[in-house]
């Protein structure tokens, strides 16, 4: 079992929750109550991950990382380093192919609420930031509890992007999936299912106290 | 279009003809190209001089047709939220209050979900007041109850209206809530205003065949003549 790659696996997983969930909430809940021109494309440019092979997106990440372009440039005039083979660079690769895991569930969510409760809080005379606090985030929290898990259990998984982006360096950027390969490359079937194990069950453990939770709060409203 | 203090006023006309359009601009939910509304002196919107004061700058109370409560709050949490400025125990207290006034005591802590729509339509209401409103909106307020439940709720709001200071102005296509409750009214159609006057004037006296037509006097003004 290799602890170090589950540790830093479980890492990149927590930190795409925490940095990924506020970003879709603010978009999410922006795509649900406006209509503008070009928002169809929006959308989609949000959901391309979803069909995109993770080659392609993690060619395209490199490309973006690399010396060859102003943020990859930007990048190590600011941190002395490269994105690409790093942590760091593992992490925004991680919540790039996330987005559209995390938004669309938090868009649905928020397209939900009925307007009238938005009238009725105006009425009520609530600021507009206690309205998303009072009204409209515990309303949307199945939602956004959906959002957290789907990426989550996502990130436990992806192998392309983190392969092409990250490598596989121990300790910094060799997640449970790239050691699974790492292992069944190596003929050593025993620790590859071992961990195959694990991570199978963490899913599942993951995705069945969020249909929990989502059941819970259903009721509670209902 | 004007109502005074205490005075009701019902908007009437057929879907579609504005009347909740009407309501939503007084409440400062929808901007129209043109017009001036004034509220006890004090401008809310116009046009020529670009005012435009926001709804939750408004003080209007208002009960929208499917009365909008809050879903995740209990009965007095969604009168609280109407109440500002002052500590959660005198907000409890007030709230408290409010829902005992509209014959709500010991559903306090019930969810809209665990109310009857008669005891929600109460709840709207009660969140409607406890704004201290300086005019009160009314949206088809019985619209999405039964029969007698409506009758009911009507015959407190004939009540209540004894104690109630300020302006109302109701939505209804139900000529029954009308001769019950207002004291003037404008009949609208499509987005204009056909007649506006006291109910028995109106009623008495249509001004053209499409008045006679949306209030549906037909047989009145027949046995009449």
């Amino acid at each position: 079992m290799d602890w170090e790659a589950l540790w830093l696996t479980l890492k990149l997983a927590g930190l795409t929750v925490l940095v990924l969930i506020p970003l879709a909430i603010a978009v999410g809940r922006w795509l649900a109550v406006t209509s503008f021109r070009g928002k169809a494309v929006t959308e989609a440019a949000l959901a391309l991950p979803l069909v995109l092979p993770p080659t392609v997106v993690g060619f395209y990440l490199l490309v973006a990382f690399g010396s060859g372009s102003w943020f990859g440039q930007t990048y190590q005039s600011l941190f002395g380093h490269s994105l690409v083979f790093t942590f760091e660079g593992l992490l925004v690769a991680s919540v790039i192919v996330n987005i559209p895991f995390a938004v669309q569930p938090v868009q649905r969510a928020f397209e939900a609420i009925s307007p009238d409760l938005r009238d009725a809080a105006a009425t009520c005379g609530m600021s507009w930031w206690r309205m998303v606090w009072r009204i409209e985030l515990p309303l949307a929290w199945p939602g956004i509890l959906t959002g957290v898990v789907l990426t989550f259990a996502h990130t436990l998984g992806e192998f392309g992007v983190v392969l092409m982006v990250g490598g596989s360096i121990p300790g910094e950027t060799k997640t449970v999936a790239i050691a699974i390969y790492d292992r069944v490359q190596a003929f050593d079937d025993v620790a590859a299912a071992k961990m195959s194990a694990l991570l199978l069950a963490i899913s599942l453990v993951t995705i069945a106290l969020s249909y929990l939770l989502t059941q819970r709060l259903g009721r509670r409203y209902a | 279009m004007s109502v005074g203090a205490g005075e009701i006023l019902a908007l009437v006309g057929p879907s579609g003809s504005g009347k909740t359009t009407t309501l939503r601009t007084i409440a400062g939910l929808y901007r129209p190209a043109g017009g001036r509304i004034v509220c006890n002196g004090s401008v809310w919107f116009d046009s020529e001089s670009g005012i435009w004061i926001p709804a939750r700058q408004r003080q209007v109370g208002m009960v929208l047709q499917s009365y909008a409560l809050f879903p995740h709050l209990t009965a007095i949490e969604n009168v609280m939220e109407s109440l500002s400025g002052m500590p959660a125990d005198a907000r409890r207290a007030e709230a408290a209050a409010l829902l005992s006034r509209m014959h709500l005591d010991g559903l306090d802590d019930r969810r809209p979900a665990l109310l009857s729509g008669g005891q929600q339509q109460r709840v709207a209401v009660a969140r409607a007041l406890a704004r201290r409103p300086e005019l009160l909106l009314l949206d088809e307020p019985f619209s999405a109850v039964d029969r007698v439940t409506r009758r009911r709720l009507r015959a407190e709001l004939v009540e209540l209206r004894r104690e109630l200071p300020m302006p109302v102005v109701l939505v209804t296509h139900d000529l029954d809530d009308v001769v019950r409750l207002a004291d003037r009214m404008c009949v609208m159609h499509e987005g204009r205003i056909l007649q506006a006057g006291t109910v028995q004037d109106v009623m008495a006296q249509p001004a053209s065949a499409t008045v006679v037509e949306l209030l549906d006097l037909v047989d009145d003004m027949e046995l009449r003549t």
